[in-house]
């Protein structure tokens, strides 16, 4: 049975923090097809086109036939563990500094047998399901549970090392008046976060949200302008070290494409918010979360944006606005790839229309706060770097795999009527 | 039946004495086995036409630029990154291109060098399945491979950790008479047993130290090696196999049992009559399966065949005679090298501090490279004393 995790204690600043050290990174190109998978929490392996053999390790060629067409299909999960070991000992230092550590050999009923990590509740012979999670490489490991739910089992550290856990962190929100922020709270709230810090624009403007937001416990409400760099180096300078997690879910929105509108006015305003807003953050809090990502049971662990899913392909009844999410997304990527030295997690939510003024004119399906909150919280509780909120999110998502030539053209047909 | 091996010898065994670590490179590890063997041999460098490489820590040479590095200009050549496996495939190859006249004197080299931090980056570029799918878990190595072989083996044939301990600790006093050596304590059972975990069921003494050394043998003609009055081994049998059983879910046999048939019939004798046995020994549990897959015991039944048995060099069952890589340390692909050199030392009466009186007749075997889950080569040869 797992221990349940103690909260963390004060944390002591005469105490050097741990330097944070990461699992090895390098993969095949491959191999990377798993990455890909863990990075939406799927479990995926190998398929052969031709013969159907399952395969593992990633391979460029079927094991059984030689054909060269393998493809990456969602896989039955379940197994049994074959033989179990723990390591004491290790020369990889990340390992070394986490001994001990276990892991296994489990016989997966799809076929392959692999090595994997083991939750601390998985048995000798016993029936084991395989989760597919990013490492703090931001590579993708396979991890052994129980087949059976087993009580605090999410405290395993080996589980929680994979994952973004909101348990115990410390996280920032920072546009309290984003309508969806008070159910974010909420959530994280019940999902065991010890404080939740809430960015506040404006302090003297009147907030729909403040009254709900300050009567809930753990939330302290601070002024936050993610449009005006000294309100964010200065908030980063009060709380940046003892922010876990940070949600960027600040947002500027306007309907209208490019000739709807008659100047730059509103895209300037869009871009300070949607993605200055996020270089503003980022610079601020981002190099002390880096710095902390080995910090003990409350180390910093994610960085989340939420954005439109049209930052994947434009909407032009709100194209400027796309515009702007379609740079955010491109500077999350650049800035997972300078967290990814530190092991700090960058996950982006994307959202289809949210229930609210500004997305009025279009019909349903709409993204409710409670939608996002749910999906935000399972994210971190996953360990994912992309997921989707909402039945348009998911679709467009889709499509845009599917071929991103063809989802373009079908949100910008004219109609014949024109 | 495949051709035999007869008409060519094995000789001029030499090993350098190994050491923990060393400042040296791979390149020096080698030159020095290949001048000890061909001053065993009273040869010049340049009367060899054939050579055959194998190291882990050459890069980025190979054979190819160990030539031009060394002043050869053989005929023949080969490099052989076949790990624990490395001398009995060195010995075939080698044997076959003298056989045929496309050399006349091979020499068979292997060697590494162990700077500090070198086993710990090699580890982590050993092969691609192993940086994707067994390095990113907590590895470091084999050990925790070994320890999963280990458990589902003892979970199988209820094997126990002395069973294992018996092993190391036999070797352990052979090595003590091994003056090349890296281990020169004795090894009690209780030590054994009491010491520090590794990665359970295995414990320190159940690992090899990786060190540096090399090991070399010359391969010639049974009239080449008579005309110049050289000791010599004749090889009766060898096998070796790649990837076999691939299907089993857990590495609880190797190769060999595909092929101990047929080594079996080349040589023309049976286990039994065997004066000693080198098996791969980077952990003991492998040395327990090569004793059942090569025909001494049934499958699963080593450690009740072994604890009648006394595995030292007065023993009657003398196994890994020099201390094999458990004891002696395991200087990289010098690891596939270390029995048959030793091996070819002890059929030929040379074998000194170490001799296995009367010795005539040795099974080698070995086994390497662990890509992902399990020990990917295996090879096996019986030689005999020829002339001393």
């Amino acid at each position: 049975m797992t221990d349940p995790l103690s909260p963390p204690p004060k944390k002591n600043p005469q105490v050097r923090t741990v330097s944070p050290t990461r699992p090895p990174e390098a993969r095949s190109r491959a191999a990377l097809g798993l990455s890909a998978a863990a990075a939406e929490g799927r479990f995926a392996l190998q398929h052969c086109d031709e013969c159907g053999k399952v395969q593992y390790p990633p391979r460029d060629a079927c094991s059984g036939c030689l054909s060269t067409e393998l493809r990456w299909k969602d896989t039955d999960a379940k197994g049994t563990l074959l033989a179990e070991t723990t390591i004491h000992t290790s020369t990889k230092l990340y390992f070394r500094e986490r001994t001990p550590w276990r892991t296994g050999s489990v016989q997966l009923d799809a076929g392959p047998v692999i090595i994997c990590h083991l939750h601390g509740d998985c048995v000798r012979n016993g029936r084991v399901d395989i989760i597919n999670r990013l490492d703090r490489s931001g590579q993708a490991v396979l991890l052994a549970l129980p087949s059976q739910r087993s009580p605090h089992m999410e405290d395993d550290p080996q589980l929680r090392a994979m994952t973004s856990d909101p348990k115990h962190r410390r996280i920032l929100i920072t546009d309290a008046r984003n309508p969806n922020t008070s159910e974010i709270a909420r959530a994280l709230s019940d999902a065991g976060a010890s404080m939740i810090f809430v960015g506040l624009s404006e302090t003297w403007r009147p907030s729909p949200t403040l009254d709900a937001l300050s009567a809930m416990d753990k939330v302290d409400v601070l002024p936050l302008d993610v449009t005006d760099t000294h309100s964010v180096q200065k908030l980063a300078g009060a709380i940046g070290g003892k922010t876990d997690i940070l949600i960027n879910n600040a947002r500027f929105l306007r309907p209208g494409g490019v000739l709807a509108r008659s100047d730059t006015s509103f895209a300037k305003e869009e871009m300070e918010v949607n993605y200055f807003g996020l270089m503003r953050l980022a610079q601020s809090f981002g190099p002390v979360m880096a710095s902390r990502t080995a910090d003990g049971v409350n180390a910093s662990v994610a960085w989340v944006n939420i954005l439109s899913v049209h930052a994947l392909s434009s909407q032009p009844e709100f194209g400027c606005f796309s515009a702007s999410n379609a740079a955010a997304r491109s500077l999350s990527q650049s800035l997972r790839a300078e967290f990814r030295a530190s092991g700090l997690r960058v996950m982006n939510l994307y959202c289809g229309p949210t229930e609210d003024e500004w997305y009025q004119p279009l019909p349903p399906p709409k993204v409710t706060p409670q939608a996002v909150a749910r999906t935000l919280v399972t994210g971190l509780q996953n360990g994912l770097e992309e997921t989707y909120c909402g039945d348009v999110a998911k679709d467009v998502f889709e499509r845009f795999r599917d071929n991103p030539l063809i989802l373009e053209r079908e949100t910008t047909l004219a109609g014949d009527g024109a | 039946m495949r051709q035999s091996y007869d008409g060519v010898v094995l000789c001029a065994p030499f090993t350098t004495a190994y050491q923990r670590y060393s400042i040296e490179t791979a390149h020096w590890w080698i030159a020095r086995a290949l001048k000890g063997s061909l001053d065993l041999a009273g040869l010049r460098p340049s009367e060899i036409d054939g050579f055959t490489v194998s190291s882990f820590t050459l890069f980025p040479d190979t054979a190819v630029g160990l030539t031009q590095h060394l002043g050869l200009s053989p005929r023949w050549l080969d490099h052989i990154p076949m790990g624990g496996a490395s001398g009995v495939v060195a010995l075939r190859r080698a044997t076959r291109a003298v056989q045929s006249g496309d050399a006349d004197i091979v020499a068979c080299v292997a060697g590494d060098t162990n700077h500090i931090d070198s086993f710990r980056l090699m580890l982590s570029s050993f092969s691609r399945f192993a940086s994707d799918a067994s390095y990113p878990y907590g590895y470091g190595g084999p050990n925790a491979n070994f320890a999963l072989l280990t458990d589902r083996y003892m979970q199988e044939f209820g094997a126990t950790r002395e069973d294992f301990g018996k092993i190391c600790v036999a070797q352990r006093q052979n090595a003590l008479s091994n003056p090349g050596a890296v281990m020169k304590k004795p090894l009690t059972l209780e030590q054994y047993l009491a010491a520090k975990p590794i990665s359970d069921p295995i414990a320190l003494f159940d690992c090899v130290m990786p060190c540096a050394g090399s090991e070399a043998f010359l391969v010639m003609s049974e009239e080449e090696a008579a005309k110049r009055a050289l000791p010599y081994a004749r090889i009766s049998g060898a096998i070796e196999r790649h990837n076999a059983h691939a299907e089993d879910p857990i590495q609880l046999r190797g190769g060999w049992s595909v092929d101990i048939d047929e080594l079996w019939d080349m040589a023309g004798c049976a286990p039994v009559d065997m004066d000693l046995v080198q098996t791969y020994d980077d952990y003991p549990v492998i040395s327990a399966m090569q004793i059942e897959d090569l025909g001494f015991c049934p499958k699963g039944e080593a450690p009740s065949f072994l604890r009648d048995k006394d595995m030292t060099i007065k023993g009657d069952f003398p196994h890994n005679t020099s201390g094999g890589q458990l004891s002696a340390g395991q200087a990289g692909a010098a690891g596939g090298f270390i029995g048959l050199v030793e091996a070819i030392r002890q059929v030929t009466g040379q074998a000194g501090p170490t001799q296995v009186a009367g010795a005539s007749s040795a099974l080698v075997s070995g086994f390497g490279m662990i890509n992902y889950d399990r020990g990917v080569c295996s090879a096996a040869a019986v030689i005999t004393g020829g002339a001393r």
